[in-house]
């Protein structure tokens, strides 16, 4: 369901954030194109991981927002100092009538309507309470009236169409493969717990079909045969591409990859770069990657940002940000830059 | 030897393939053929001189209660991963909503087979009470917080004196007596015996299939990997809240049912103790093992309620000198710290460690077990 | 373990390094009038046994990160060991007036007492807590609860369930009048006693290299081997002097109180815990606030007619700092773990 067919998949406008007073993103402004595959590349401490967290719903930016698809993902929080009224509002009702029993009826109120009055005000809090916690979708619209938005979480991201992975390969460790994958796939799928607990006709044919899918992922990844490994059994170039499975399984419309090649030999580079254009070209998923090997980033990237101390300093085709005296100054400093 | 042990086994290898694909029917049967075979064995002696069959199938359904109860705390603390130290507190709360409502104390009679329900509803809004504050905590704050609740409960229960006759509880509860087909008696155990079967091996039914559900892999997914899971779509907060629901829910119908067995709620049943208990018993069989965790709390009741007292009437009997002036019953709730204490030191993952986490330690090996 | 927080200017440092202080004295002045002296003298004197249990809980967990469950078990068998030592070694049954030889059995009280427990405490880390340095978080936690239990009902065993009498030194017929109430000595005894360790371990916290080291290692436990700090060592002392304190609060419960109970400690524990989250964990001069700050809410409670809830309130207020303020008052000062 895109909104704008053709626009980029990804817009962040004016992206900032703070960490007290350090500024490691400022005002950053971005567009990935649809269907393409883009890479955000700079020194270290540049701010890439931190950008890319900010995209990944994991840090709330201090400014700035983010649309994906078209439609708005991503916004500051704002009206964070309301949200005690949140808590308190609801109650007023209920403690207006514990006051109105205790009170005006006065000496006439039993005690059991003084404690179901004072219980009711109580119950009105605690139910507040996890209105704020659980922040169910239909309460966070009625919030936004009164100004307060929250900061997304990573979880609301993958339902928006986005999915991740790790520089350091985070998987469930004791599961198996198969396991890994199904748990990306949560996101579709809909059995309740009550049938869960009845075997229901449902859950069973979803549980068989998400198993089906699963193997298919497996495959696509060059890892069938090894559905009942235990993640953390399997060899380190094995586990990257699980993650990537893992992380295609919530059919996301953008994929962001955190340094893919990280630690791999040049052969299993090959293979990943590979399979990232497979990715892109056979299931269609627009891709974001964060990478160092310039081998990778130069070979498959369609366009590239450059970021340095937060800022964008050079974004555009391959070749044009090889020649960049700008980037070259970043990575290798200003004698470098001049000598080219 | 495996030649052997693979040729002994292989007759019942069809049988092993039937129950397994048809797990749920399994666990019924193997329920009732354990509890027929039990009471059985005790006519046996060394067993009958110890006490009467009676007074065994008494014992057998206390533990079954304790049994279910240690089920319920591994959901939370096996499967999900959250340390829950006030368990008891659910067990107090289900108790006293049927004592409530089945009881003289309140003049109010309501028939016991809704109130089970009732107890579990109970129960899981208490859970997700309790739970919602924990979410954001670590391990350790998040076992403290419990903890607090689990104390905040029996005091409370103690002194809103009008509402539970504080300190000496609520007794005469209604037995869940249905005229002309059902008679609770206190002389009798056999129809308790036969309700707490049935309700464990419903328990533990529910409890394998969760375990398999999707539910039950983002559980795993959460204590494997939390930012993982969230970066995955996996809604944190209301997966750590079905956990307690589901743990609390469960202590809910067995403190109703517990209510219905002893008669009397106090809120002195219901202390820390009690909460450390199934916590020991989930420790002792296996974190995340739901066979395993009954075994335990079976194990451990066994123990302090039977095996404790032989070692009195053993000591008295051969009149050993200084033993002679211990009542070794005492030393119920030793018996929990020390198990607690050794099993961390020794075999943290219990003594039938869980399916999972046995593969942790299984080495490199591709096999057929698809998922169920 | 306590650190000096920065401020831009001269002003508001001046005012910034006054706020605690001025906010203390208001709260203090509020509490003497709401209370009135003899309640407040007692909450004063609950106070200072709390901020010295305390004390352990927040030394450990900026140590080890480990919520020593068992420690308020420690301050109960201090306790049982006062009395015993003083009912049985001493042969005290009532108060000693003769002022030299009270002197002289209350320091012999304090010595061994302080020494046994600290020796308690030592063993507890070496056996169930030093095994499961790196297991999980939850084993040594689960552990601590074990030793808890053990602690408790092997006291239970040996001296029973019910209320133990412990015999009370010092006399509490000594007083002083203080504008019309008569303050008992025995009260202000155990506040000097308790100030007098407090400030010995922040001296010792600050002053000497083992203190130092003791902070480094709540710090960063990797760097500070790596720059020659013996952990284990370091560890240990933590778990003496957090033992020990708890043992000098058993002995000062019991002559405060002049009885004990197998269950004091899993109360009075818990009571402290909060006080030391309520302070900030693992800052000691938080321990020590909140010590106080948690004695006024029980007395508080009890004046107002709500004694019996007491238990509840301060468990209340633990789940409160935890899921709103985990940081406490005066903030926290563990290691940086992600």
């Amino acid at each position: 369901m895109s909104a704008a067919k053709g626009g980029p998949m990804l817009r962040a406008r004016g992206v900032t954030r703070k960490f007290g007073g350090l500024i490691a993103v400022n005002s950053v402004d971005f567009e990935i194109p649809r269907g393409s595959i883009s890479a955000i590349i700079g020194p270290n401490g540049a701010g890439k991981t931190t950008f890319f967290n900010v995209i990944a719903g994991i840090y709330a930016p201090t400014a700035g927002t983010i649309e994906l698809d078209g439609k708005p993902l991503i916004s500051p929080p704002t009206g964070a100092g309301r949200e005690p009224i949140l808590l308190i509002l609801p109650t007023i009702p209920f403690i207006a009538l514990a006051i109105y029993s205790l009170l005006v009826v006065g000496g006439d109120t039993g005690l059991v309507e003084g404690v179901a009055s004072v219980a009711a005000a109580l119950l009105g809090f605690v139910g507040a309470l996890l209105l704020n916690i659980i922040r169910p979708a239909w309460y966070n619209r009625l919030i936004k009236r009164i100004g307060v938005t929250r900061p997304a979480r990573p979880n609301d991201m993958v339902v928006a169409g986005l999915a991740r992975t790790f520089q350091n390969i985070r998987l469930y460790k004791s599961l198996t493969t198969l396991e890994n994958i199904l748990v990306g796939m949560h996101v579709h799928m809909h059995g309740s717990f009550l049938g869960a607990l009845f075997k229901s006709r449902l859950v069973r044919e979803e549980e068989a079909a998400a198993e089906q899918r699963a193997r298919e992922l497996l495959a696509f990844v060059d890892l069938a045969g090894m559905e009942n490994e235990l993640a953390k059994n399997l060899p380190y170039g094995k586990q990257r591409l699980l993650e990537i499975a893992r992380a295609i399984a919530s059919r996301p419309k953008l994929l962001l990859l955190d340094e893919p090649a990280a630690g791999m030999n040049p052969r299993e580079t090959e293979e990943m770069t590979a399979l990232i254009r497979r990715i892109r070209d056979e299931l269609g998923i627009t891709i974001l990657l964060i990478e160092h090997d310039m081998r990778v980033v130069m070979g498959i990237s369609d366009h590239i940002t450059v970021l340095d101390h937060g800022e964008k300093i050079a974004e555009g085709l391959p070749k044009a940000i090889r020649t960049n005296p700008k980037v070259i100054e970043a990575y290798l400093g200003r004698g470098a830059a001049a000598g080219h | 030897m495996s030649r052997i042990a693979d040729a002994v086994n292989a007759p019942f290898a069809p049988v092993r393939a039937y129950f397994r694909k048809h797990r749920s029917f399994g666990i019924f049967v193997g329920v009732v053929l354990l509890s027929i075979a039990l009471p059985l064995l005790t006519r046996v002696p060394p067993f009958d001189g110890i006490q009467s069959t009676n007074a065994w199938v008494n014992a057998f359904t206390t533990a079954a209660i304790y049994a279910m109860l240690a089920m319920g705390l591994n959901v939370v603390i096996g499967f999900a991963g959250l340390l829950d130290l006030g368990y008891a507190a659910f067990f107090a709360l289900g108790g006293y909503t049927y004592a409530f409502v089945a009881s003289p104390f309140t003049g109010v009679h309501l028939p016991f087979w809704p109130m089970l329900l009732a107890g579990g509803v109970v129960g899981a809004i208490f859970g997700v009470l309790l739970g919602a504050p924990t979410l954001r905590l670590r391990g350790d704050y998040l076992a403290i917080v419990t903890l607090g609740f689990g104390e905040i409960v029996p005091i409370t229960l103690m002194n809103a004196d009008k509402f539970t006759d504080g300190v000496n509880g609520i007794g005469g509860i209604d037995k869940p007596n249905i005229p002309g087909i059902l008679q609770f008696t206190l002389t009798n155990p056999w129809p308790m015996y036969g309700l707490v079967i049935a309700l464990f091996s419903l328990i533990m039914i529910m409890i394998y299939r969760l375990e398999d559900s999707r539910l039950g892999r983002t559980w795993d997914a959460i204590r494997e990997d939390e930012l993982a899971a969230e970066s995955s779509g996996v809604n944190i907060v209301i997966a750590k809240l079905q956990a307690f629901a589901v743990g609390a829910s469960i202590a809910g119908i067995v403190g109703v049912v517990n209510a219905a067995k002893i008669t009397i709620v106090t809120p002195d049943q219901f202390r820390f103790a009690v909460s450390i208990s199934a916590l020991a018993a989930v420790v002792l069989g296996g974190m995340g093992n739901t066979i395993g965790v009954a075994t335990g709390a079976f194990i451990i009741y066994l123990f302090q309620s039977i095996l404790l007292k032989q070692l009195n009437t053993l000591v008295e009997n051969f009149n050993i000198p200084v033993l002679n002036q211990i009542d070794f019953l005492d030393f119920q709730y030793v018996l929990y710290g020390i198990v607690l204490v050794l099993m961390m030191l020794k075999r943290p993952q219990g003594i039938f460690p869980a399916r999972r986490r046995m593969r942790e330690f299984a080495p490199l090996k591709i096999g057929k077990r698809g998922l169920k | 373990m306590a650190t000096a927080s920065v401020t831009s200017s001269t002003a508001g440092r001046l005012l910034g390094n006054l706020r605690l202080p001025l906010s203390i004295l208001a709260f203090l002045g509020l509490a003497l009038g709401a209370l009135g002296i003899d309640q407040f003298v007692n909450a004063m004197t609950l106070g200072a046994i709390y901020a010295l249990v305390a004390l352990g809980y927040t030394m450990v967990y900026g140590i080890i990160e480990l919520i020593n469950f068992a420690h308020g078990d420690v301050f109960m068998v201090g306790s049982f060991v006062a009395m015993f030592i003083s009912s049985s070694l001493l042969g005290n049954e009532g108060s000693i007036t003769n002022v030299p030889l009270l002197a002289v059995s209350v320091l012999l009280l304090f010595a061994l007492t302080i020494s046994v427990m600290a020796l308690l405490g030592a063993l507890i880390e070496r056996l169930a807590y030093r095994p499961l340095r790196r297991a999980p978080k939850l084993a040594p936690l689960i552990t601590a609860i074990g030793v808890s239990f053990i602690l408790q009902n092997v006291i239970q065993f040996f001296f029973g369930p019910t209320i133990v009498t412990v015999p009370q030194l010092v006399p509490i017929e000594w007083s002083i009048q203080v504008s019309g109430s008569r303050v008992p000595l025995l009260n202000l005894f155990v506040i000097a006693t308790s100030v007098i360790l407090m400030v010995a371990l922040q001296l010792f916290i600050s002053r000497t290299r083992t203190g130092r080291a003791m902070r480094t290692t709540s710090m960063d436990r990797d760097a500070s081997s790596l720059m020659g700090v013996d952990i284990n060592r370091t560890i240990m002392i933590t778990f003496l002097i957090g033992s020990g304190l708890a043992g000098a609060a058993g002995v000062v419960h019991g002559l405060y109180y002049g009885n004990t109970t197998f269950g004091l400690g899993f109360q009075s524990g818990l009571k402290a815990f909060t006080a030391a989250v309520l302070g900030g964990i693992g800052n000691t001069a938080g321990a020590a606030l909140g010590g106080f700050l948690i004695a006024f809410v029980e007395v508080g409670a009890s004046a107002f007619g709500y004694g019996r809830w007491g238990g509840a309130i301060v468990f209340s207020l633990l789940v409160i700092f935890l899921v709103f303020r985990p940081t406490g008052l005066l903030g926290s000062h563990t290691g940086d773990r992600a």
